[in-house]
């Protein structure tokens, strides 16, 4: 018998539900269930990451029918080229990550038991899997919900904290708010699919052959993507995301914001250019500008952030908005019959999905190692870690470039792919589109930067300068699991930076299935180093070349100005003569972000005030000064706050039913059975 | 005599290593002469870039390797973004390497770990720097991709060679949109190589340092590096702005009397835009770093006038 794809992918979620069983049976033995449970999770990664990869570069669609299942309606798997993507990115993170857990999930030995924490781990990442493999509707939604409660018992993880229970209630309120309207949306497809005559139009075969009426597929493709955009964290649906994230152990954010939302990304690709494939413009455009919205958003509540791993849940909204923006591109450039450009946008989307999901797994990881070794979060306490965690210093910075899309690593690359999609708008047919599309390149372009502004101030404040806390903790560096992880995930960055040629053509055939061209033929006309996205004149980059460049000059003058040994003098920070300078008198988070609060102050409710306290003799020389600052999402003042107090208004008004006595029930059933002989003859 | 284009490149690189400080030093004896003092001469910038490196380094107790290791990226990304930049010829091997979003990038690469390094040290004013630096970077940065943009809108490409080719193919006639694009590329020059209104590159008062703020802690070979690197910068954007808007001069060939006559004229152009640069930094004083944001601002909005009336008019 040989093996395909779909049965290592199969085998691969098999072997992660029962590592889950595994797992509550080694309970007793906390340390051997860490080794054997996310080493076993590491392998069966690879095997999904394998399976995923080979569907992708053979191009091939398989499907299999389990013979589980409701009674004549039976689960149906597919793997597909743009299911076999989103397995490799999903496969690829989890095994950086499971690696990376042997390390980290150690640090809660002697306090809690991890029973739960792994059982849910495995449960959570098989249900990505079957998210993506899933072929009909029933299973899809199941699958996504096992994928939402195992990351809401993930979040509860630490359940002793109120702020976790309550980011907790928040995640799986809006996860099951996406949940019901994914549902209505496929309900639409499948009622449709058959006319509502009976339910065998749930499976995506089915829905795939239907032609929708416009008015039907545009409420299907509405509820879905509300569903979607409430698992991707789209603003104004984000609310949930900076929530959650920060509190679940970090090699679960790691897995949430790089892969999880991802799952939603996959969702809003099925549906528009598989499911329903013929769409107009503004559907396209309606992701685009949201896509437009979040990130820019996204980046800039994420550089108002001093907690590290809130920053980087936030930075999750804004690439999230950025692979939208490409996904977006795609649908406009797909709905006018201009399909190579809409392969361009839809490869700088999906490359952008890959190349997230490393980085801010990478990031989510060294967050962890330093919240590991200094049981920190809060950045203002942090400072000089560099000198005590070199090699996490290192790693963290390699994803903090990626991050700000700074050549030659990954992120530049996808970002200059979406660049490129946006020069290519003059030849849309619409003139309204043609001028504003290229005002959201300039959207980009300043996210881009703001990034890169926060990740100075990420890296800067947490690694660099002094210690700012006020005691001086025992600070440690990752344990080698740990580490191995993250330099995977660094070396991966590196990789799909300076080798994107190699990828885009291995990732070809995904736009192939959706647009039904590939850009390969173009994307390698200089060979292999040169990625030449449309034409080789109209633009060309190498990151192997700027790499080597940069790395050669460096070398270079570094030797040469060794060759004269020139003496180098360590000695104490010049301090202009003053006092002595203390750790207090750093720039910190706060103060770093402070001209880009008070430049884009008025997206955000902020409330600062300076109260002086005890004087010496005079109003001019206070002892001391104290410093309140606030900031808020306004989307929860103008949103989800009248959204919660009227519903606890609704809930208290339909309160007032239950008297709690049984004669006024039975009036009630009584009531019911007359209105119902009246109107339902 | 041809020329292969890999000497030319080479050729290039030494005319950005040799004649940045000499631009340098121009642009000084400009500004003397123009507020009535006497100059320190056109070779001041070679004197102090060969004092600083014959000097010991003094580093800070706790100064990390990023510190180090910075002065020779920043030194790096501007020596590879001169390959880029057709400066005298448009044959250049490494033209396919990068476009000019690439150089961007090469820019804001150097950037960051210029602001890291400000914030290595752990004073007040590195921090200072860095976050001031970052928040005019952020601001300059759409700007200038929007000013970038027209222009390759108009040529049909981001490759500055290309660009340049197109341009001198007479494809390109004179828009509005490049004038406008001129315009915006202009306030970002001054912004993005610390000219005054935006940073006084003269400077060490704490309240208006930006760049020398970051950078206020080398010393000896690095400081050597990093105002090398600045100084190539300074040139840089100017061969920038001469490539995208006056490119004519620019060899098109190997041809070794093109070359000449394009060193020729690219010494002729930027003596005249140091000229420019010295009105308008001896006519403006600094701004406040506050009313920077409607400077940049007005920046964005020339190019963002350029693009739509690229769409509209053309």
């Amino acid at each position: 018998m040989i093996f395909t794809p779909i049965d290592i992918a199969s085998s691969s979620v098999l072997l992660f539900l029962l590592l889950g069983l595994i797992a509550a049976l080694l309970s007793r033995k906390q340390r051997l269930l860490i080794d054997i449970c996310f080493s076993l999770a590491a392998i069966a990664s690879l095997l999904g990451l394998t399976a995923g990869a080979w569907t992708v570069a053979g191009g091939v669609t398989e499907k299999i029918v389990l013979l589980v299942g409701l009674p004549d309606l039976p689960f149906h798997l597919r793997l597909d080229p743009l299911s076999g993507f989103f397995l490799t990115v999903i496969g690829l993170l989890s095994f950086f990550v499971s690696i990376y857990s042997i390390g980290y999930v150690r640090g809660f030995l002697g306090k809690r038991s991890v029973t739960s924490l792994v059982v849910f781990y495995c449960l959570f990442i098989a249900g990505m899997f079957m998210v993506v493999m899933a072929d009909d509707a029933l299973i899809f939604l199941i699958s996504w919900e096992i994928m939402a409660a195992a990351s809401y018992f993930l979040v509860l993880f630490e359940h002793e904290r109120i702020e976790n229970r309550r980011a907790a209630f928040l995640y799986i309120v809006m996860a099951h708010v996406g949940a019901i309207s994914i549902l209505l949306s496929f309900g639409i497809m499948a009622g449709l699919a058959t006319g509502f005559r009976d339910f065998s139009g749930y499976t995506f075969d089915a829905m795939r052959a239907t032609q929708f009426s416009v008015v039907w597929a545009t409420a299907a493709f509405l509820l879905a993507f509300f569903g979607f955009a409430a698992k991707a964290g789209i603003v104004p649906l984000h609310v949930w995301l900076p929530e959650a994230h920060p509190v679940a152990p970090s090699n679960v954010s790691a897995l949430m914001s790089g892969v999880m939302l991802k799952t939603a990304i996959y969702g809003i690709i099925r549906v528009t250019f598989d499911l329903i494939k013929v769409f107009p413009w503004w559907w396209g455009a309606l992701v685009l500008v949201l896509g437009l919205i979040s990130a820019i958003m996204g980046v800039l509540y994420a550089l108002m952030q001093h907690d590290l791993k809130r920053l980087l849940a936030y930075h999750s909204v804004e690439n999230i908005g950025i692979i939208l923006i490409g996904i977006g591109l795609a649908m406009i450039f797909s709905s006018f019959q201009l399909p190579v450009m809409a392969a361009l946008a839809l490869i700088a989307g999906l490359y952008h999905t890959m190349n997230h999901a490393v980085f801010k797994g990478l990031l989510f990881m060294g967050a962890g190692a330093v919240l590991h070794a200094t049981n920190e979060r809060n950045m203002e306490e942090m400072g000089g870690l560099i000198h005590r965690m070199p090699w996490t210093a290192a790693l963290f910075l390699v994803g903090c470039v990626s991050i700000s899309a700074l050549p030659p690593f990954n992120g530049f690359v996808s970002e200059w792919l979406t660049f490129q999609a946006f020069l290519l708008s003059p030849a849309l047919p619409n003139p309204l589109l043609k001028l504003l599309i290229p005002l959201g390149a300039a959207l980009l372009a300043l996210t881009g930067a703001l990034a890169a502004a926060c990740f100075v101030k990420a890296f800067g404040v947490t690694f660099l300068g002094h210690w700012r806390g006020h005691h001086n903790p025992d600070v440690h560096e990752a344990n080698w699991p740990m580490r191995f992880g993250m330099i995977m995930a660094a070396l991966t960055c590196l990789g799909l930076g300076i080798l994107p040629t190699m990828f885009i053509g291995w990732m070809d055939i995904v736009a192939e299935q959706l647009v039904g061209t590939k850009i390969g033929t173009s994307a390698g006309a200089y060979g292999w180093m040169w990625l030449t996205p449309v034409a080789p004149e109209r633009a060309s980059y190498s990151g192997m070349i700027v790499f080597l460049g940069i790395l050669a000059v460096v070398v270079s003058a570094y030797l040469l100005l060794h060759v004269r040994p020139g003496k180098i003098h360590r000695v104490p920070i010049w301090d202009c003569g003053f006092e002595k300078i203390n750790q207090r008198m750093q720039y910190n988070a706060t103060s770093f972000s402070m001209p880009i609060r008070r430049i884009f102050g008025f997206f955000f409710s902020v409330r600062d005030r300076v109260r002086v306290g005890s004087q010496a003799g005079h109003a001019a020389f206070p002892k001391r000064l104290h410093y309140y600052i606030r900031i808020r999402d306004r989307f929860w003042l103008w949103l989800y706050k009248p959204i919660a107090v009227s519903s606890f208004w609704i809930a208290r008004k339909v309160g007032r039913l239950q008297q709690g006595r049984i004669q006024v029930y039975l009036i009630y059933s009584f009531i019911t059975i007359i209105v119902l002989l009246v109107f339902m003859r | 005599m041809k020329l292969y284009p890999l000497v030319t490149e080479i050729l290039q690189f030494f005319v950005l290593l040799g004649v940045a400080p000499a631009f340098a030093g121009w642009v000084k004896m400009l500004k003397c002469w123009a507020q009535g003092r006497s100059t320190p001469g056109l070779l001041q910038p070679y004197r102090d870039i060969l004092k600083l490196f014959s000097k010991d380094v003094v580093l800070a107790e706790n100064a990390s390797w990023i510190f180090r290791f910075t002065p020779y990226l920043v030194f790096g990304s501007a020596l590879l973004a001169g390959g880029i930049i057709p400066i005298l010829s448009t044959d250049l091997p490494l033209a396919a390497t990068a476009d000019v979003i690439v150089l961007v990038g090469l820019f804001a690469v150097a950037r960051f770990f210029t602001a890291l390094a400000g914030m290595d040290i752990g004073t007040a004013f590195g921090g200072m720097g860095s976050s001031r630096e970052m928040t005019i970077a952020s601001l300059a940065e759409p700007a200038m991709l929007m000013a970038i943009f027209t222009m390759s809108l108009a040529n049909k490409s981001t490759s500055l060679s290309q660009m340049v080719q197109v341009i001198f193919s007479g494809q390109t006639v004179l828009r509005p949109s490049i004038a406008f694009a001129l315009l915006a590329f202009v306030l970002i020059a001054l912004a993005e190589t610390g000219r005054i209104p935006v940073d006084n590159p003269a400077t060490h008062l704490e309240l208006t340092m930006i760049h020398e703020a970051m950078i206020l802690e080398y010393s000896g070979r690095h400081l050597a590096l990093i105002e090398w690197a600045g100084m190539m910068k300074l040139f840089l954007f100017f061969t920038l702005g001469i490539a995208a808007f006056f490119p004519w001069g620019i060899a098109a060939s190997g041809d070794l009397y093109a070359i000449f006559a394009a060193f020729f004229f690219m010494a002729l152009k930027l003596g005249i835009e140091a000229v420019v640069l010295v009105l308008i930094e001896t006519g403006l004083a600094k701004m406040r770093l506050f009313r920077l944001t409607e400077f940049l601002g007005s920046a964005f909005l020339m190019a963002t006038l350029g693009m739509l009336s690229y769409f509209i008019l053309e």
